[in-house]
């Protein structure tokens, strides 16, 4: 079973060196016990484009599609038997990030 | 076998036997959905056989082996109609003939699994009093004041979440199980103060614990619920059943006494657990003189003594007495109890031992410095210390208690001790337009209204004892 464990920040702006190192120790760990699927970090939300071309001529616009205080800074996809693994997990990555986090169950996934 | 001696045995099978068929089913068919479903039918079996062909001689298996029947049928049925892969694995798991009941007790999973921190706590309510209890969905929905159809949203959303995001069906591992059964006394003790002290439309505060045998048990994070904002999202703020109008709902009190027996029987040593069985019974024995045949709420130092039920009360001192005796510090819950044991310990309202209660306050205090713990101290501390001491102790819960009818109650009885009766007039003002219960909305109308009477001066000059004490009814 896959989640994705999204990481939400608020403003804090970059992850400080203190907390790299402890998100490398969290992401280790993930891969050692056989959670790691992939994770990644976002730049900042006013470094965002959309596009729709839903209707085939792409309109694009600057910025991220909604304004919120609270937006995505990264994430972690992870493998774990069930929710109360996945949570676990998060609270790690939670720490290790110092940020809040959200668990959310995939419908699919296709990756390795 | 008369038709009222069999319907007398499904009452009682349905009572004793509804959560052990549910987690039963539960666990063989690792659905919440096939289980309720299947189990549902079963009784309905029950129902319309026993009559006619006796009640069989083991009514907990017969419901088991009739329910997991139904189930393979119904999971027959639905996987021929949709091809659900997922329904047809049911069926391949395992062999289908292996006898349910003997996989044990699983009622444990159960109650750990509709009582998951992950879901919402109005979600863990409604699962907890349909799957475990086995309330029907219309009394569930009658006393939280929604739609039957809104409750049952609510549930098959909890159950959609449950299956989707893999909430497991097991009990927690021992680190987490403090937390997990914190969580699951959280939602008994709600469904008790719903039952016991009900609110009425529109009140979005005093939710949890706020109203209930003792306010103090609000658990921190819930204290902004105690404040004027209607944020929280409240079970039943909109509907209209008649609910609404019935300041007790007695139905939900039995079913939390039930379900925290039936968690106690499953963790005996669990000390908070006996704590909030204990706190419940009571309370619940007061029950018969909380409220005046007017409908108005009696506070504890005007009841009736004689009323409160002998049965109940020695239950409770009697848990009370063994989690003193285990010498292990006490919860919340454990202290909680032991506060009503004390004042229902008082043949009188003047012989209560109110230094006790105040050092029982002083403990809770540590555990929980919570203003609604310190706000039912000072209650005390007037009886030790005088109104006047009393009203500089919950000077500075003003700003955290605007939105709490209950500090404007408490502070207009000391005001009123104090003769200072235009501020004492104010206060109950604020008080009634924030209550939430109509037998309270009665009580503080009349006490305003002795504010204006003769009558109200030779009131104050009597002992004060007990008078003050609205939010202990």
């Amino acid at each position: 079973m896959k989640y994705l464990v999204s990481v939400i920040d608020q403003n804090t702006g970059l992850a400080t060196p203190a907390e790299m190192a402890a998100i490398d120790v969290f992401n280790d760990r993930l891969l050692a016990e056989g959670h790691w699927v992939c994770a990644g970090g976002l730049e900042a939300p006013h470094t965002a484009t959309v596009i729709d071309n839903r209707r085939g001529e792409a309109i694009v616009t600057d910025g991220p599609y909604v304004e919120t205080k609270e937006y995505l800074a990264g994430f972690w996809v992870i493998e774990a038997a069930d929710l109360d693994v996945a949570l676990k997990l998060a609270a790690e990555g939670s720490k290790s990030c110092n940020r809040k986090v959200e668990v959310r169950p995939f419908l699919g996934f296709v990756g390795k | 076998m008369s038709g009222n001696e069999a319907q007398a045995a499904v009452t009682e099978a349905h009572r004793e036997e509804w959560a052990r068929v549910v987690s039963a089913l539960a666990r063989r068919f690792g659905s919440l959905d096939v289980a309720e479903e299947a189990a549902a039918e079963a009784f309905a079996a029950a129902v319309a056989r026993w009559p006619a062909d006796g009640v069989p001689p083991n009514p907990g298996a017969w419901l088991t082996t009739t329910a997991k029947r139904k189930a393979l049928d119904w999971i027959r049925r639905e996987s021929k109609r949709g091809g659900k892969q997922q329904l047809a694995q049911m069926l391949s798991d395992g062999d289908p003939s292996e006898p349910v009941e003997l996989i044990g007790d699983e009622r444990l999973r159960l109650i750990f699994t509709c009582c998951h921190p992950a879901l919402a706590l109005e979600a863990r309510v409604a699962l907890a009093l349909r799957l475990v209890a086995g309330l029907t969905m219309a009394e569930i929905a009658h006393a939280f004041l929604v739609q039957e159809s809104t409750m049952g949203q609510r549930i098959t959303r909890a159950k959609a979440k449950i299956r989707v995001a893999r909430i497991p069906y097991r009990t927690p591992a021992a680190e987490d199980l403090p937390r997990r059964v914190s969580g699951v006394l959280e939602v008994l003790f709600l469904v008790f103060n719903e039952g016991y002290l009900a609110t009425g439309p529109g009140q979005a505060q005093h939710r949890l614990g706020a109203t209930g045998p003792q306010a103090g048990v609000a658990p921190k994070r819930d204290a902004r619920r105690i404040g004027p904002a209607q944020s929280q999202p409240r079970p039943g703020s909109r509907a209209g059943a008649r609910a609404r109008n019935d300041p007790i709902r007695p139905g939900l009190t039995a079913a939390a006494i039930r379900l925290t027996r039936l968690v106690r029987s499953l963790m005996p040593e669990d000390g908070e657990v006996a704590g909030l069985l204990a706190l419940m019974l009571l309370t619940e024995a007061r029950r018969a003189a909380r409220v005046a045949p007017n409908g108005e709420l009696v506070p504890l130092g005007e009841q009736d003594r004689r009323a409160w039920d002998a049965a109940l009360l020695a239950e409770g001192h009697q848990l009370v007495r063994e989690r003193l005796a285990a010498g292990v510090a006490p919860g919340r819950y454990q202290i909680l109890a032991a506060i009503n044991a004390v004042h229902t310990s008082a043949p009188q309202p003047n012989e209560t031992a109110w230094r006790k209660i105040v050092a029982l306050y002083d403990q809770l205090l540590r555990l929980d410095p919570s203003p609604i713990v310190a706000l039912n101290r000072a209650v005390a501390v007037a009886e030790l210390e005088g109104p006047e001491v009393a009203l500089a102790a919950i000077a500075p819960l003003q700003d955290a208690l605007a939105g709490y009818h209950l500090y404007h109650a408490t502070r207009a009885e000391l005001l009123r001790r104090l003769g200072r009766n235009q501020q004492a007039r104010a206060a109950y003002d604020r008080a009634i337009a924030l209550a939430g219960n109509i037998a309270e909305t009665a009580y503080l109308t009349r006490r305003r209204g002795q504010l204006l009477t003769p009558a109200a001066v030779s009131q104050q000059s009597q002992p004060p004892h007990g008078e003050h004490h609205v939010h202990v009814p």
